[in-house]
């Protein structure tokens, strides 16, 4: 096949030809997409998406002028280069490519984005719990309006107290686990029965004359509310506090909202890269070996590959830990190893994986984990030793760091727990839970931080977000940390 | 399917908003900012905008997330030499990269960096002060007379003559008059018809004819164009403030003004002249400098020639007003001036400066003031003495003393406050 193009110009036509060609070889590996949008926009406005998250629209806050203004000045100065694309979960899957990259660089980031990312979006199972791709612009459509409507109503500084306020508390506005369905009342009708026809299967009179459990105490488990703790702080002040008008809740619960719909996104950062860098690799060497793109298209592809999954060693200059492109690539690329070319220790280690179809594999991968447990299920001692990975452990009260644990035959299994963990949701901030709304006291609110591991909570953010918790809530607030064992390690106050 | 949509025309700023926002937030930082800038930068640069500081830890966005503290581990890539058991050494400075410590590294940078555009910078830099007294004397600002459209009239010059409105109001004019006479034709030629067809006497028939006759010569005269039909474009003198200004830089360089004392007026001077560039479409600048005699510089000359000589205070404030009268006579332009001096003035000099400046002076100036860079702040010098007396009778005359760089930017707003009531 002759190449479709020759050299780094671009136009509409050309994008349009790629994208057939892409498309197709897509189809080739059964990637299942949501449709595909392509915006071409220009870098200030690539620096615009920046700012709102990469949102296409986005309600008016300062806080992203600041990640505006931070990001406009790395670039002009050149600290930074922007990123080549922005893609956003969302059917259809919208990428924006910008006008001043290459021919190349838009069809590579057409199959990075509009058929890695789009096909991750689709098909994991994070992203299918948890957001609504059809729903998402118009949601943000409609937030934005509300917050602008809010602020013609009630003034800009009475509504951005709010926004400050429902920020601090985004990372605490996720449901981990779905929420069971509403219950209707004939259900709930139904369910009584059960359960009164169960007691009087197993109605006994000799527990009359078992001594009662004391009074008092059945008084205090009544006024303990909520009877479960709740991890949801955004949602719980959403739907109980005491002083909220309703436009401050319905904003509470745009935040909430939005910090759900990232929530798939941020423990999935490995696997979603690394899918996505997988494929574009992929799909382009695929259209290579046919001759639809030249050799000088794919030496800079290269390149530029090289460069987004490249890792540096811990001790080179401008280490920022593991990247995960580099991860997320080197995983899935070794997936497709073990399934096509397993060694005897692969045998050994992934019984279930070798020779097996690898485009069946490698999807069931990406349907049914998230970082966590990808790389619990996933990293192999191959991998382990080609990256060299090693665990530093850093203990309170020691004097050194200790090299916990090694690729070798003995740590293999340790590297891989203590990697996995580091995308646990407790090793990235610290689990918070309202425990005590006093209903029918003085309406204070209490929160417990359980501690892990010992580790503290950060002295003045905390107290930060303290303060903006009570001003959502309108009462007192507390937050006491505790120990694994029940012991109370610290307590913080928040007062009117 | 595929869409392929070119967004590159959709507005670029969206963020603008959102950088306002930011900017009003953080305005008392960015306002301090600007006021550390003036004190410590050459005002030259200053000019052009400049960055601004925020410490981060004011602009920190807060969250529930971990401090310094508790058992770590931490998975790193690229081990060349160590193996299970191995001590590391903490490197010095308590808990650092390397061993996990902190996730985030949100603390490490200490202040945000931001450019403010020249415009932002002269807003923030110029915010709350006002010219002085300019309700006041808004009566005294010097007007420019400019002629401006005021709609047609009848009587005008050929030249203004306007063709379409003219042509406009003659047929208006004609459909008027014709109208009555059209409508009588139109009886007279069906009565002509009815009597025609009735075979009434021919007298009576003929008598018709003779009117209808008459109606159309009547039709006829009406004239195409006529004198009532003419008009002329009006225009009247309007007045306008000036949006010039002249600002005249007078200094004293006898030997007694060293470097320092001249530096902390060129301050002062470029201070002025920015504030008067906002405020005026055009701003000329005129250096008079002055030993004993006072003579009229470029600006280079001006703050780094080095003169001696004796200190004649009146010869500059004599060769303003010279000035004043052969280039720029206050009816045309608003005249400020800015003196800057030691305060040695020997004999009766200072009195008759002082004199001079409120006889002659002040009457044609919009704003005079004048900072004085003392050796000694506790020493009254004779010009202080003789203009204090000056401070309190006008308006438009102000003065104060300054002695370290840092302070000039306070003394330039408190000189120029808005004027509150």
């Amino acid at each position: 096949m002759a190449p479709i193009s020759h050299g780094s110009e671009w136009d509409f036509d050309l994008v349009e030809r790629y994208e057939h060609a892409i498309a197709a070889t897509a189809a080739e590996f059964k990637l299942d997409t949501y449709p595909n949008q392509i915006e071409i926009i220009s870098s200030e406005q690539m620096l615009d998406a920046y700012a709102s998250s990469g949102l296409p629209i986005g309600y008016p806050h300062w806080s992203f002028g600041k990640a505006f203004i931070r990001n406009e000045q790395s670039y002009r100065k050149g600290y930074q280069g922007l990123a080549y694309e922005i893609v956003i979960n969302s059917s259809p899957c919208i990428a924006y490519l910008m006008e001043e990259n290459t021919m190349m660089m838009q069809a590579l980031v057409i199959a990075h984005a509009s058929y890695g990312h789009n096909s991750f979006f689709k098909g994991n199972y994070l992203f299918r719990q948890f957001t609504q791709a059809d729903a998402i612009l118009d949601y943000l459509v409609f937030a934005r309006k509300y917050v602008m409507e809010c602020e013609e109503r009630h003034g800009v500084e009475e509504v951005e107290e709010i926004l400050d306020s429902r920020h601090a508390l985004m990372n605490c506005g996720v449901d981990r686990f779905k929420r069971p369905q509403a219950v209707s009342a004939r259900q709930r009708e139904a369910r009584k029965q059960e359960r009164s026809r169960h007691e009087e299967q197993l109605f006994n009179d000799l527990w009359r004359t078992v001594p009662h459990r004391d009074k008092e105490d059945s008084v205090t488990e009544k006024a303990r509310y909520p009877e479960e703790p709740e991890e949801n702080l955004l949602y719980f002040v959403e739907k109980h506090s005491p002083n909220l008008a309703p436009w401050q809740r319905e904003l509470v619960r745009i935040a909430r909202k939005m910090a759900q719909y990232f929530y798939p996104q941020i423990h999935t950062k490995v696997m979603n890269e690394g899918w996505a860098t997988f494929w574009h690799y992929t799909i382009l060497n695929r259209m290579y070996e046919r001759g639809q793109v030249d050799d000088a298209f794919m030496l800079e592809f290269l390149h530029s590959h090289t460069n987004v999954i490249t890792q540096r060693d811990f001790d080179q200059q401008g280490y920022h830990g593991i990247n995960p492109y580099a991860l997320g690539f080197a995983m899935m690329c070794d997936i497709r190893r073990i399934c096509e070319q397993p060694s005897a220790e692969d045998r050994h280690w992934f019984p279930d994986l070798v020779d097996t179809d690898w485009l069946k594999s490698l999807d069931f991968a990406m349907r049914n984990f998230k970082d966590e447990s990808f790389i619990a299920q996933y990293l192999s001692p191959h991998l382990m030793r080609e990256m060299r990975l090693f665990t530093v452990a850093d203990h309170t009260g020691e004097p050194v760091y200790l090299v916990d644990s090694i690729h070798d035959e003995h740590g293999y299994r340790r590297v891989r727990n203590m990697l996995a963990a580091q995308y646990r949701r407790e090793n990235m901030q610290p689990g918070i839970q309202v425990v005590r709304y006093d209903r029918d006291g003085d309406r204070s609110l209490t929160l417990r931080h359980d501690i892990y591991r010992g580790r503290p909570m950060h002295e003045k953010d905390t107290d930060e977000v303290l303060r903006h918790l009570g001003r959502l809530w309108g009462f007192n607030v507390h937050l006491e940390s505790v120990h694994p064992d029940g012991r109370l390690e610290s307590f913080r106050e928040w007062r009117r | 399917m595929l869409h392929i949509i070119d967004r590159r025309l959709n507005g670029r700023n969206k963020s603008a908003v959102n950088r306002e926002r930011f900017m009003r937030r953080y305005k008392d930082h960015i306002k301090r900012s600007v006021k550390d800038m003036v004190a410590e930068r050459n005002i030259k640069d200053m000019i052009q905008g400049g960055e601004v500081k925020v410490p981060a830890k004011d602009i920190a966005e807060p969250e529930f997330r971990y401090g310094k503290g508790g058992d770590w581990e931490v998975v790193h890539p690229g081990n060349k030499e160590y193996s299970a058991g191995d001590r590391i050494p903490r490197p010095p400075g308590g808990s650092g990269e390397g061993g996990g410590g902190e996730p985030g590294s949100g603390e490490s940078v200490d202040s945000f960096v931001f450019t403010l555009s020249r415009d932002e910078f002269l807003n923030i830099f110029f915010e709350d002060l006002e010219l002085p007294n300019l309700m006041r004397t808004t009566f005294a600002e010097s007007m420019a007379k400019k002629m401006v459209r005021a709609g047609y009239v009848k009587e005008g010059t050929p030249s203004n003559l306007s063709v379409a409105r003219t042509m406009k109001t003659a047929l208006a004019r004609r459909i008027a008059l014709a109208g009555p006479l059209k409508e009588e034709l139109a009886r007279m030629q069906s009565a002509l018809q009815r009597a025609l067809d009735d075979r009434r006497p021919e007298d009576e028939i003929g008598a018709l004819r003779d009117s209808i006759v008459h109606i159309q010569h009547r039709l006829r005269l009406l004239p195409f164009l006529d004198d009532v039909d003419l008009r002329y474009r009006h225009r009247v003198p309007q007045s306008t403030p000036t949006a010039r200004a002249v600002m005249f830089c007078l200094m004293d360089v006898s030997a007694s003004m060293d470097e320092h004392k001249k530096d902390l007026a060129k301050r002062f001077f470029t201070l002025l002249y920015l504030f008067l560039t906002r405020k005026y479409e055009h701003v000329d600048l005129v250096f008079i400098r002055h030993t004993d005699e006072a003579e009229e510089v470029d600006e280079d000359t001006f703050f780094h020639d080095q003169r001696s000589g004796g200190t004649v205070v009146l010869s500059a404030l004599e060769m303003m007003q010279k000035i004043c009268e052969q280039r720029y006579p206050a009816s045309d332009w608003n005249i400020y001036g800015a003196q800057a001096s030691d305060g040695d003035a020997f004999g009766a000099d200072a009195g008759k400066s002082a004199r001079f400046l409120r006889e002659t002076l002040l009457p044609l100036a919009r704003y005079f003031a004048y900072i004085e860079v003392p050796d000694d702040i506790m020493r009254r010098s004779p010009l202080w003495a003789e203009y204090e007396e000056l401070a309190g009778h006008h308006g438009v005359f102000a003065m104060t003393r300054v002695t370290r760089a840092n302070e000039i930017y306070p003394v330039f707003r408190e000189l120029f406050k808005k004027e509150t009531s």
